[in-house]
């Protein structure tokens, strides 16, 4: 688990007949019974490769933002990629939706979407996916149902309320997938929705995203109730508390969390514990922790070491993972240059898109 | 490979810095994450961390060194396959390969646009009001059937328009707008919110982002306050910042301005507040027709609208025309009453104030021309303008606080625009600049009146 010392608790799980005890649980009894996906050698290969080119891309972007190429705020993913990959590989892409905050590359990345076209997007230039206008934090791919990209700490969750709004009004089947972080699970705007979501049977799923720090400020520091699965438990909402950092856990509770939704039993909360390696942006120094615990992250609980061990316990050799490590680079590499060498948007781009219709 | 580690930028401003520290010497051994170097920027002292493995070759900058440019390679990091004593510092003035400045493919900090390139799209002549047709028969209705009939109208041709708010289902609508529309399309379709604005107004965004055509009622709009965050940054923004990708068609309507008695929190008019905001339509009618003709046209927009609406008005009935889809156009003034001798330019309810002014001044022998803008974003100016080209002389009523109001907009329109058409200084007529107060005869003194804009129009045209 990625519940550190420094963050909201070290004590050992209690057990459920305790005071205190959560008693939404059933969704997490559940994923206590079996608690990793079981994928295909295949399945587990191409988890790897997407984590991969995530952790390689925003290597990438943060040495591009290190050259001046990559302007304003640049919040990078490395860390967390296990969450993105376990929940949206477990989507149904033709009928889901998924909503984030500004950390949201890994995001699009999960769908597949070409890296040179959010690496553009992050230089600023006209063949980004928001041509350019949008940057790092405002990204969107309506193509694949993915909404964004939210700059608003919290609002990405309310917006996602009405995603699900949508699908139920629609009868289309979908789920909406609302990622927060553990910052901004103390916005009031998130219980507000939850109250709305349980109270219409909303089908969506809200996952918090607790990297342990709300920009410099650690989870324990901010907020009354640490455990942030339990807090939907004021709108009955079932909660799940999940190993972030292991993409076949998160696999396996996305699998458990949507059947829940999609049989119209309305939402659930999702909290996985997972960890930034770098700072909340580039601009931030991180005095706020230790070398030794990041360290200490990186060493024991690297989600993509993880998938390793378990990619070598299939039967993987070394020399294989170290091919495809390398046509990551290249491809990533291929995408950063495109990001550089790509024109910047015509400057008659600055009144188009201000409003759709003509008055 | 060798891998050239180069100066960071580490803050957004960041230009260059000083290394202050290396942690590493030539020959260690890093891997990712391992800390290189402490670097101070102008806000902090960062740490350097290398994201590649490999042997620290060679370090080209020493630690101490000031002024070290965003660029410039400060040490060579050895690949797996090589040997990091063979790595050669490159020569001195490809040292600060920094990233150039060059408009179209450079860095972009900073860089000054060149205004002679912008091609700022031309205003376009409005549509006018459609013709009525001879002999269509007009009713009587008041303000707030108009409004319900608009949106029945609506419901009834698109099946994703729906509405939500606080009480607009079971109770028929705090003010009675939304009466008989849960009869009519079911739950579903009219939703009862709890009291909870900034969420459902985020809810009824994602909804429209989603693909449908939420018409959300703020009780008020002094509730709205607590929403404003949803229609500003979440459907105001969205278009632009997703180049054009994402749609977010929301009606966000309600009475705005002052009521009657409820003191100053519940008395306010956000018209000018949402009119500063590039990506929303704001319309403020009058009356009847104005209100169903533009509320239909409201939903229909593919662009996020706030729709402001008054609620002393509500029960004043006008004439509208019988017609089966009577749709105005957004962005239209309207002249109510043609005159030669003084423009008054009004919206909302004040446009009621000012066609009494103007009966009264036509008993003095000054003939007004009364323009209800119904549309404060994007602003009729060109009918303003004709207007003062005709009269040379402006008054503003306005039911609002007169500091950065709609009044001020229009003065600065006129200035920049009209300025060789003044014979007078355009004047504003306001509410007082003081929170509303409760008592009567208080509420009343702070309030916009007829007599008030009487006495301007006297004074641009040099009777007083």
């Amino acid at each position: 688990m990625a519940k550190t010392s420094t963050s909201k608790s070290s004590e050992s799980p209690q057990p459920a007949t305790e005071e205190g005890a959560f008693p939404l649980h059933s969704l997490q009894d559940a994923l206590e019974k079996e608690k990793r996906f079981k994928p295909s050698d295949e399945q587990l290969m191409h988890f790897y490769e997407q984590m991969l080119l995530i952790r390689r891309f925003e290597e990438k972007a943060g040495q591009l933002y290190g050259l001046g190429l990559i302007g304003g705020f640049c919040h990078l993913y490395i860390g967390q990629e296990a969450v993105a990959i376990g929940l949206q590989s477990a989507l149904d892409n033709d009928r889901d939706s998924v909503i984030t905050g500004y950390r949201d590359h890994g995001h699009m990345l999960a769908y597949g979407i070409d890296p040179k076209v959010i690496m553009a997007e992050l230089t600023g230039r006209a063949a980004g996916i928001s041509k350019g206008k949008g940057g790092s934090m405002h990204m969107f791919s309506t193509e694949h149902k993915f909404y964004g990209g939210h700059g608003i700490v919290g609002a990405q969750v309310s917006l996602g309320g009405g995603l699900a709004f949508a699908h139920k009004y629609n009868e289309d089947g979908g789920l909406c997938l609302a990622y927060f972080g553990d910052g901004a699970a103390n916005q009031g705007q998130v219980y507000e929705t939850m109250n709305m979501a349980a109270l219409w049977n909303l089908p969506i799923v809200f996952v918090v995203e607790n990297n342990q720090y709300a920009m410099g400020t650690a989870v324990r520091r901010s907020s009354a109730e640490t455990e942030f699965y339990r807090r939907g438990t004021a709108f009955r909402i079932p909660g799940m508390d999940v190993n972030g950092m292991d993409v076949l856990e998160v696999r396996q509770a996305a699998e458990i969390a949507f059947k829940h939704v999609r049989e119209g039993n309305g939402p659930v909360l999702m909290e996985c514990n997972t960890y930034r390696y770098r700072g909340h942006s580039m601009s931030d120094p991180a005095k706020y922790r230790t070398r030794e615990e990041v360290q200490e992250q990186r060493e024991h609980h690297d989600p993509i070491e993880r998938v390793k061990k378990d990619l070598a316990a299939a039967g993987v050799e070394e020399d294989k993972l170290k091919e495809i490590d390398k046509g990551i680079r290249a491809t990533v590499g291929e995408a950063a240059d495109f990001a550089e060498k790509s024109p910047e948007p015509e400057a008659n781009e600055l009144y188009t898109d201000v409003l759709v219709g003509e008055y | 490979m060798a891998i050239e580690l180069k100066m960071p930028a580490l803050s957004p401003t960041m230009e260059e810095g000083t290394l202050a520290k290396w942690l590493v010497k030539e020959g260690d051994t890093v891997s990712a994450g391992d800390v290189l170097a402490e670097i101070e920027t102008d806000k902090a002292t960062m740490e350097f961390e290398s994201i590649d493995e490999g042997t620290v070759g060679k370090i080209v900058i020493a630690e101490g060194t000031e002024g070290v440019k965003v660029g410039t390679v400060i040490a060579i990091l050895a690949g797996e396959d090589e040997n990091a004593s063979d790595i050669e510092a490159p020569a001195a003035e490809e040292a600060s390969d920094e990233v150039k400045d060059v408009p179209g493919e450079g860095k972009d900090v900073g860089r000054e646009g060149n205004p002679l390139d912008v091609d700022k799209p031309a205003s376009k002549p409005r549509a006018s009001d459609p013709e009525v047709p001879e002999g269509t028969n007009m009713v009587k209705l008041t303000v707030r059937e108009a409004l319900r009939d608009a949106m029945a109208e609506e419901m009834r041709l698109d099946d994703r328009v729906f509405v939500m708010g606080e009480e607009v289902a079971e109770y028929q609508g705090a003010y009675k707008v939304t009466q008989g529309l849960l009869d009519e399309f079911g739950p579903k379709r009219v939703i009862d919110t709890p009291i909870t604005e900034y969420g459902f107004a985020g809810i009824g965004t994602g909804a429209a982002m989603g693909g449908l055509r939420p018409v959300v009622e703020f009780m008020t709009f002094n509730f709205a306050m607590q929403a404003i965050d949803h229609i500003i940054n979440s459907a105001a923004k969205t278009n632009y910042m997703s180049g054009g990708q994402m749609r977010c068609p929301v009606v966000f309507r309600g009475p705005n301005g002052t009521a009657s008695r409820v003191g100053a929190q519940h008395s306010q008019n956000y018209g000018p507040w949402y009119a500063s905001v590039p990506g929303l339509i704001v319309i403020a009618p009058y009356d009847a027709s104005d209100a169903k003709g533009l509320l239909k046209a409201a939903i229909r927009s593919d662009d996020p609208v706030v729709f402001l609406e008054n609620e002393l008005v509500y029960g004043q009935s006008f004439e509208v025309a019988q017609l089966d889809d009577h749709v105005l156009p957004i962005g239209k003034a309207r002249i109510m009453r043609e005159g030669s001798d003084v423009t008054i330019v009004s919206y909302s309810i004040a446009v009621g104030v000012a066609l009494e002014a103007a009966a009264e001044l036509a008993e003095q022998g000054i003939e007004a021309e009364v323009i209800d803008l119904r549309t404060l974003r994007p602003l009729d100016t060109d009918t303003i303008l004709e207007s003062l080209a005709k009269t040379n002389r402006l008054v503003i009523a306005e039911e609002g606080w007169p500091t950065c109001s709609i009044a001020s907009e229009v003065v600065a329109v006129c200035m920049e625009q009209g300025f060789d058409h003044l014979d007078a200084p355009v004047l504003r007529v306001c509410n007082e600049d003081v929170p509303l107060p409760y008592a009567a005869n208080l509420e009343k003194l702070a309030l916009i009146d007829k007599d008030r804009v009487v006495a301007a129009c006297r004074k641009v045209t040099y009777k007083d």
